[in-house]
């Protein structure tokens, strides 16, 4: 067991070299000159070579890469291209709340709706909502982002007024609905699918045929016995579906007007502010290796029947 | 493989084979996906004798117009028809991503597997740890990376051959578009399929008969082909099938941010961008309805019909 979370942990480090290479490679002999962006019209070539020694472009790859990641570590993320002389960190903070807010409210929907109906699903195993259920998850699961966003919009917004159409003002604003609902209802069924199997599985085992051989109520069962033992695996799906949600909230927020970290990275690729994109690609490749990491070991420490080697 | 064997495999399959068929027949989801695709891709393949418009052609006489007779799915505000151009957009979705899953997934990522699978230890080591690291990336946001930084770069390439050699309208015919599209979803399509086949042919390799088959002298090779692939046929289809549906969300996603197919030529994720703003819905919120229904109904036709091949194919459902 230990001896799996070390190697585990030291498995990281490696990855994380490989990631930062690379996006740090792309964006060094990717296109589009970060310094004939930043100067626009006013580009010639005296003040762009000025630039460019002041921004430490002209040094060796390693070199610039090695000062880069000795700077992230201590968590200075560098100076955006883009907005001139501002930290990467101070703009990418705020903006990470906004999204984490978001990404909070989305699962919030899945868990609180999916947990429920998934294990409701499999306790009526046999039954037409069993089939019908899976066949409508992958339904809900499979309707693209850039179409259920603008559907929403022009339902909620424009046809039946209940909510503004775009912006951000906090958890606690109406606003918020439409891309929690967005970013929330693919997750409910995937976390039905989960919860269904998961339960399943456990009403299978011997012990849930003792439990009701012993004459406790149905209701027993089901709440103590079966709903505790079929969270287990439900951990696992946690982390990754927060972890998933990033994918979906770059389209999400671009359509819905939310200043997210997802609308930000694509306006930076665009605009080729690399050493934001850097930070967002590191950070993000960070939180989904850890995110994994945290799910396989708790499963393992939850079920012992997982041995690890 | 010798031709001979080849017909032996395939008479060997073929009690399983309508049985399977059977099975898939009497599902009537599985039944009503296989229509809906063959009916979009073929109205997408042939879009330019199923269309009496051409997808750029701009009518001024008819701009924003809701769906009528004339034009089923509308028009928008420079008069082109919503239903043509829609119908070019699911041919290039197509391209893309049977391209992408013929490449990816199937060459790449199968061989990859049964290689990793059979041969085990530094073999497999290295090629499970490569996936690992295309896994950590967030996928969708290195795709991004990807094809926004490699398509100037092809296309310088493009237009240097274009000036030294003979060839000519390199550019102007969209080959760049559709090689960036389809490298950047490559670069991460391989990883699911080969560790899927992987998982598949470890558990194969330590069966009896696989023993046997060794014991009495088989290459590696016919081992590979003849035994344990079409032992895993059943992993293959359900993960090409799920896959394509994953493959085509991608694909929108891209060119939905600009990075696909380039105007004039329509792709989907373009039509969705621009019918999906604030502006658009209000005035034309007819714009939104058919390409959306044309990108919803491919993934949700390849996601079903995955989950149908799956018990159709799984041995204890049957």
């Amino acid at each position: 067991m230990w001896i799996y979370i070390v190697r585990r942990l030291v498995w990281i480090p490696i990855l994380l070299l490989f990631v930062s290479l690379v996006t740090f490679a792309l964006g060094r002999f990717g296109p589009g000159d970060p310094v004939v962006v930043m100067l626009g019209n006013r580009y010639d070539e005296s003040t762009a070579e000025r630039l460019r020694d002041e921004l430490g472009l002209n040094r060796p790859f390693v070199v610039q890469y090695g000062d880069y990641m000795w700077g992230f570590f201590r968590g200075d993320f560098g100076e955006s291209l883009r907005f001139r002389g501002r930290p990467v960190r101070d703009l990418i903070l705020p903006k990470m709340w906004v999204s984490a807010q978001l990404g909070f409210a989305a699962l919030i929907i899945s868990v609180g709706v999916g947990l429920p109906l998934g294990f409701y699903i499999a306790t009526r195993q046999g039954s037409w909502i069993d089939p019908t259920s899976v066949a409508l998850s992958l339904f809900i699961m499979s309707i693209p982002v850039m179409v259920i966003a603008p559907a929403l919009l022009w339902l909620g917004c424009l046809k039946l007024s209940w909510f503004p159409c775009s912006g951000w003002g906090g958890f606690f604003d109406s606003r918020l609905v439409i891309p929690a609902i967005v970013m929330g209802v693919p997750g409910i069924a995937g976390m039905t699918r989960i919860m269904r199997a998961s339960t399943l599985d456990v009403l299978g085992q011997d012990f849930i045929r003792t439990a009701r051989a012993k004459g406790l109520s149905n209701w027993k069962v089901n709440s103590v016995h079966v709903f505790q033992n079929a969270m287990i695996p439900i951990v696992t799906i946690l982390a990754f579906s927060f972890a998933g949600l990033i994918g979906g909230a770059f389209i999400t927020e671009t359509i819905l007007g939310i200043p997210g970290i997802g609308r930000f990275a694509v306006d930076s690729i665009f605009d080729r502010d690399y050493p934001v994109i850097m930070a967002i690609t590191l950070i993000g490749s960070i939180a989904f290796v850890i995110a994994n990491l945290i799910a396989d070991i708790s499963y393992a420490f939850i079920d012992p029947r997982i041995r690890l080697n | 493989m010798k031709l001979e064997s080849f017909f032996h495999l395939i008479k060997s399959n073929d009690r399983h084979l309508p049985r399977f068929i059977q099975r898939l027949l009497r599902k009537k989801i599985a039944m009503v996906c296989i229509l809906a695709l063959v009916v979009l891709y073929t109205c997408g393949i042939f879009a330019e004798c199923v269309s009496p418009y051409g997808y750029t052609d701009q009518d001024y006489s008819s701009i924003l117009q809701s769906p009528n007779s004339d034009h089923w799915a509308g028009t928008d505000r420079t008069g082109r028809d919503v239903l043509t151009r829609t119908l070019w957009g699911v041919q290039n979705t197509l391209i893309l991503t049977v391209v992408a899953m013929l490449t990816g997934g199937l060459v790449i990522g199968l061989t990859l597997g049964l290689v990793a699978g059979y041969m085990g230890g530094k073999t497999d080591g290295v090629i499970m740890r490569v996936g690992e690291v295309f896994a950590s990336f967030p996928d969708i946001l290195l795709v991004i990376i990807l094809a926004a930084t490699l398509r100037p770069r092809i296309l310088e390439i493009a237009r240097w051959l274009e000036d030294t050699t003979a060839l000519e309208g390199i550019v102007r015919t969209g080959v760049v578009d559709y090689f960036v599209v389809s490298f950047a979803l490559v670069a991460f399509g391989w990883v699911g399929m080969a560790r899927l086949v992987r998982g598949q042919i470890l558990a194969l390799r330590e069966t009896d008969y696989i023993q046997a088959a060794r014991a009495i002298g088989a290459s590696t090779k016919r081992i590979l082909f003849m035994h344990l692939l079409p032992n895993c046929i059943s992993v293959i289809v359900v993960t090409v099938s799920m896959g394509m549906g994953a493959l085509t969300g991608t694909e929108i996603v891209l060119s939905w941010l600009g990075l696909g197919i380039q105007p004039p030529r329509p792709s989907l994720g373009t039509m969705l961008l621009g019918a999906g703003n604030i502006g658009t819905l209000r005035d034309t919120p007819w714009e939104l309805l058919v390409p959306g229904l044309a990108a919803f109904i491919m993934v949700v036709a390849w996601n079903l019909l995955g989950d149908a091949l799956s018990d159709a194919l799984n041995p204890r459902t049957r």
